[in-house]
């Protein structure tokens, strides 16, 4: 009777555990939480695979996360927002050249109760002084990430250093460690200050009373970039296939359907591939 | 949430059968239940055996099993993904990112449950009928056997356990699985998803979902064992 009944648990087993479907032509992209937060991955992933037949399967991370991982060789192409970091890849041997695909901007979100005061301040600089000053709540990604990677680059612009400040009193600053999403939810619920990517913000869905408190400032640039992973570095990467997805993205076709996708009517990614030393 | 409520999300899912909502449920559910089955294949025997041998050192295998059964899923996850990574000793198979991936990881999470309460389970009944199946003749691999197959009934609750482990679990199967959508998107790495997106309303409906699935497994589980000790009794 066991073995009948241990016959039939193997037999269970082999049977779920078989994909069903048969192998697909596939690449795996790593990029990162906004790329996917906000939409625009499944609005331009199914133009690309009616195309080629190529499908997409993207596991989204931080920027540095995403890096890391297809340094490991787990990606086939990277799809990330940190000009510097990418060009140490490409540096590095892991990534073959990078290309400029899109761009938003950063704006800084704030609780509509304005406790800095900063609403309608037009520069970036002064509104970070003013939160550190007064000490109001400011929420970081603390993840690495392409946003949290500009975050502290607009810290260190205005000469203040949150991670030292952090423990002391107020504890105004609080790394959280996660995706941009779950920043913006733990900035609604303390009523905190956060830096988000606009087309994450626009796409989020939880806002409160969470709004633009500074926005347009020229230093808020955040640039998308693309690159294949070198298949020298590791032969088993796909080169073929994940060249055609990294071409379609900056050919006339992929960087139309990027400003094609709109959310409530407003544009999210502004496609500039054309563009001299993006 | 100002306009949605999680349980109108949840029916509105429910009722449209969206393929993309079906494809997570199906995928929960098979990598779910295909890693409690290798984890039962491997962990009720070998829970059998512990139960019925002594050897020097037995009782720190007893406590280490024991405390496995609390192993932290983020770690598992963490630690399949270092070996499955292209860059770690298993990367040739290229498994990372697969549903593979997902239940390797979800039946390590399991197997230390069920080896554990197999093992306290088949001790109990040995301690009582030792005797006897020793008395009839019984040699200790038809002895294993024996008590396998009086304690089902108990032994199904252990996989059941086995199998809340894996519904709920979702840090293990997000590292190693990735998330990606049509591939590996299973109900409690769609449900981090959408907290993150702010759409708490579609997350805590999937959630409701989830929870549903859960009890209907359980009620078939529990109705099939009341006509198995019908039948028997």
């Amino acid at each position: 009777m066991l073995n009948w009944f241990g016959a039939l648990l193997a037999s269970i087993c082999l049977l779920l555990g078989h994909p069903a479907q048969a192998q697909e032509r596939f690449i795996t992209v790593a990029s990162t939480t906004s790329t996917q937060d906000s939409g625009l991955f499944d609005h331009l992933l199914p133009l690309f695979t009616q195309k080629t037949g190529i499908q997409v399967r993207v596991v989204a991370q931080g920027t540095g996360q995403a890096l890391d991982t297809a340094r490991r060789g787990d990606a086939d192409v990277v799809f990330v927002h940190a000009k510097s970091q990418e060009e140490k890849f490409v540096e590095e041997g892991y990534g073959l050249k990078r290309f400029a695909v899109m761009y938003n901007d950063f704006v800084l979100i704030g609780p509509a109760s304005d406790p800095a005061k900063i609403n309608g301040v037009k520069d970036i600089a002064t509104a970070l002084q003013t939160i550190a000053s007064k000490g109001s709540a400011f929420v970081s990604r603390g993840d690495r990430s392409g946003t949290h990677a500009a975050e502290l680059a607009l810290w260190k612009a205005v000469g203040i250093d949150p991670a030292k400040t952090q423990g002391g009193s107020p504890n105004w600053y609080r790394e959280i460690g996660q995706g941009m999403g779950a920043a913006l939810n733990t900035a609604m619920a303390m009523e905190a200050y956060v830096l988000s990517d606009r087309a994450t913000w626009l796409s989020f869905k939880n806002k409160g009373t969470l709004q633009i408190s500074v926005e347009g400032d020229a230093r808020l640039f955040n640039q998308y970039g693309v690159m294949l992973v070198n298949p020298a570095k590791h032969p088993h990467v796909k080169a073929k296939d994940g060249q055609a997805f990294v071409d379609w993205l900056v050919s006339t076709e992929g960087q139309a359907a990027i400003g094609q996708y709109k959310i409530d009517g407003k544009q999210l990614f502004f496609a500039n591939a054309a563009q001299q030393g993006a | 949430m100002d306009d949605a409520s999680p349980f109108m999300a949840a029916l509105t899912l429910i009722l449209r059968l969206d393929p993309a909502f079906l494809s997570i449920v199906g995928l929960s559910l098979r990598v779910t239940l295909t890693a409690v089955c290798l984890a039962a294949l491997i962990g009720l025997p070998l829970g059998a055996l512990l139960a019925v041998s002594r050897f020097r050192g037995r009782s720190v295998v007893i406590v280490a099993i024991n405390a496995l059964m609390g192993l932290p899923p983020v770690v598992v996850g963490l630690t399949f993904f270092l070996l499955l990574s292209r860059s770690g000793p298993l990367g040739s198979f290229g498994l990372l990112f697969t549903p593979s991936a997902m239940i390797i990881a979800q039946a390590s999470l399991v197997l230390p449950i069920v080896i554990a309460l197999t093992r306290q389970t088949v001790e109990d009944l040995w301690a009582n009928y030792r005797e006897y199946l020793l008395s009839i003749g019984m040699g200790p691999k038809q002895a294993i056997m024996t008590l396998l197959w009086d304690a089902r009934f108990s032994l199904a609750t252990a996989l059941l356990a086995g199998f809340g482990r894996a519904t709920a679990e979702v840090g293990a199967v997000l590292i190693v699985g990735g998330n990606i959508a049509g591939v590996t998107r299973m109900m409690t790495t769609a449900i981090a998803l959408e907290t993150s997106k702010g759409d708490l309303a579609l997350a805590l409906g999937l959630g409701i979902i989830l929870v549903g699935i859960t009890l209907l497994v359980n009620a078939l589980a529990f109705g099939m064992s009341r006509i198995g000790v019908r039948h028997a009794g």
